[in-house]
């Protein structure tokens, strides 16, 4: 089932975990063994600590939810002192998602995280809807994302990995300016800007008002970008957005993505990841694909 | 360990805007402390996409089952309350940390508010067991808010409030007079936010240590999503994982 994203992230099958759904991984182990899993991506982190935004921070929606943590993390230096030295023995691929509000903290973060051994990729996060300046400003424009990913490829030597924001008009464009200043891949989508009211108390749901939708609500759309990604980009595309089981994955890899990430579903059940590999692996052989690699773009 | 487990419903009794749910497992349940909680899968509700935070109201280890009490508040507890015994109801449990156990010989006042009584239930009885006999001071708006009321009576001397005064003295818990009567050594409290503040207020004031069970909306219930986050002296942190029962000095109240 291995999949090869390039420049040495090979993955032991196409299933990960997306950022900020999985914690650390530490808070899974006890529902998926982490040994079953092409990867993890750790929760976003920037240069410098973030409190996020106040509290609520959550509202559900229909067939999914809205949030506007706000980026809430302990900084680069807490990662690489605290977290990393926990996580790095994990048998699994360890993958940081790195956010910034500034070009030069997107450059020292990669260089920092470029020196940790067991980290063998970023996932580069120009996407984050809920802070403003939480990186969505770099990549909602052509020159934004060529500046960022242009900036962080000369001091980061391993592979990167770049998430979209689907709030833009056309994001093949996006996706080809972060292929052309040496992207090694792209995950899309991030969460789709919404909003929700509390109409019996005429006041908004979250406490920055709009926040990021996510869940199954938004698979269409994730499943309809990843396939005009696929078609526009060379380097590997990794699909998610709502992706609850394992027949959704395999739609985003029928539509170009060669592999794919989990993330809302694992609040309804902690246990869906390790499902979903089990469950592309009978689909291959049902319908005989001896390599699930095949799999990306086989759409008829 | 925390698990995913199918339960069976086995066992409903019906108080109007409220239920309580006897869920029985096939297999052994995992250790579960007073105040923790669980994570519900709500089934056939197209409107409800995640798991509802239930605190555990009781635990038979015995038989392999734990006992819910769920009020109906939106759509997702409506569903739940009206499942139908021989129902299949998917659990993620045991979730966060419970109250801290007190000393033999040290005086503990457990109050409750409206449906924040459902987890001083476990809690009372564990209690019992360990040879300590709390005193219940339980509020509600009116008579039938206060469900169970002669069970909880057999775990400790109990106190009413009620705002319509239909049952025990009338107003709040903070104005009942066993403040006034008797002193404890812990306090122990869940209920609606700004009863609990009022509590930990009364508390603070004669300086005695106190203990509150938040409910703040969450996703994941596990200390991933972040979105359940409480301010605390220690900055932002998930009522899930780190709560939900957090000493009120930890708290910016």
């Amino acid at each position: 089932m291995t999949i090869d994203l390039g420049r040495g992230l090979v993955l032991r099958n196409p299933v990960m975990t997306a950022s900020g759904t999985f914690g650390y991984g530490e808070e899974y182990t006890d529902f998926v063994d982490l040994a079953q899993l092409g990867g993890i991506i750790v929760k976003g982190t920037t240069l410098h600590p973030r409190e996020g935004n106040p509290y609520p921070r959550m509202a559900e929606t229909p067939s999914g939810m809205l949030n506007c943590v706000g980026l809430q993390n302990k900084g680069v230096q807490y990662f690489i002192d605290t977290i990393y030295p926990r996580i790095k023995d994990f048998d699994t691929n360890v993958l940081l998602n790195l956010s910034g509000s500034c070009l030069e903290d997107y450059v020292k973060g990669a260089e920092m995280v470029d020196a940790l051994d067991k980290i063998p990729a970023i996932e580069l996060n120009v996407s984050c809807p809920n802070v403003k300046q939480g990186g969505m400003a770099f990549g909602v424009t052509t020159t934004g994302i060529s500046q960022v990913v242009s900036e962080v490829r000369k001091v980061y030597h391993k592979h990167l990995m770049v998430k979209l924001s689907p709030n833009v008009t056309n994001i093949a464009e996006i996706a080809l300016a972060a292929e052309a200043d040496g992207a090694d891949s792209v995950s899309l989508i991030n969460t789709l800007m919404g909003m929700a009211i509390d109409a019996e108390q005429r006041k908004p749901k979250l406490s920055v008002i709009t926040g990021g939708l996510s869940g199954a609500c938004v698979k269409p759309v994730a499943l309809r970008m990843v396939w005009q990604v696929a078609k526009a980009v060379k380097i590997p595309v990794v699909g998610l957005g709502g992706i609850s089981n394992a027949i959704d994955a395999v739609e985003f890899m029928l539509a170009g993505a060669s592999a794919i990430e989990i993330g809302t579903a694992n609040f309804i059940d902690p246990a869906v990841s390790a499902k979903v590999v089990w469950g592309i692996n009978e689909y291959c052989e049902r319908h005989g694909f001896a390599q699930v690699a095949e799999l990306t773009g086989a759409l008829l | 360990m925390k698990q995913i487990v199918d339960f069976k419903l086995v066992g409903k009794q019906d108080f109007g805007r409220s239920a309580l749910l006897r869920l029985h497992a096939e297999c052994a349940l995992p250790d579960m402390a007073p105040g923790q909680f669980v994570q519900v899968r709500v089934d056939g509700s197209p409107s409800t996409y995640l798991r509802r935070p239930i605190s555990i109201h009781d635990v038979d280890f015995q038989n392999h089952e734990i006992t819910l009490l769920v009020q109906q508040i939106g759509e997702g507890t409506r569903h739940l309350a009206s499942a139908e015994t021989g129902d299949i109801i998917n659990v993620v449990l045991p979730l966060g940390n419970g109250f801290s156990m007190p000393e033999k010989g040290e005086r503990c006042l457990l109050v409750g508010g409206g449906i924040g009584i459902a987890p001083l239930f476990y809690f009372a009885k564990v209690l019992n067991e360990k040879g300590i006999r709390p005193t219940l001071l339980l509020g509600g708006k009116t008579e039938s808010d206060l469900l169970r009321l002669a069970d909880y009576q057999k775990l400790g001397e109990t106190f009413v409030t009620t705002e319509d005064g239909s049952l025990g003295e009338k107003g709040f818990v903070t104005m009942h007079s066993v403040w006034q009567k008797q002193s404890f050594d812990k306090i122990y409290v869940c209920g609606p936010k700004p009863m609990m503040k009022a509590v930990a207020k009364l508390a603070s004031e004669k300086s005695v240590w106190c203990e509150v069970s938040l409910e703040n909306l969450m996703a994941c219930g596990l200390g991933a999503c972040l979105c359940c986050v409480e301010d605390t002296v220690d900055g932002h942190v998930c009522v899930c994982k780190e709560g939900p029962v957090f000493n009120t000095r930890r708290l910016k109240w």
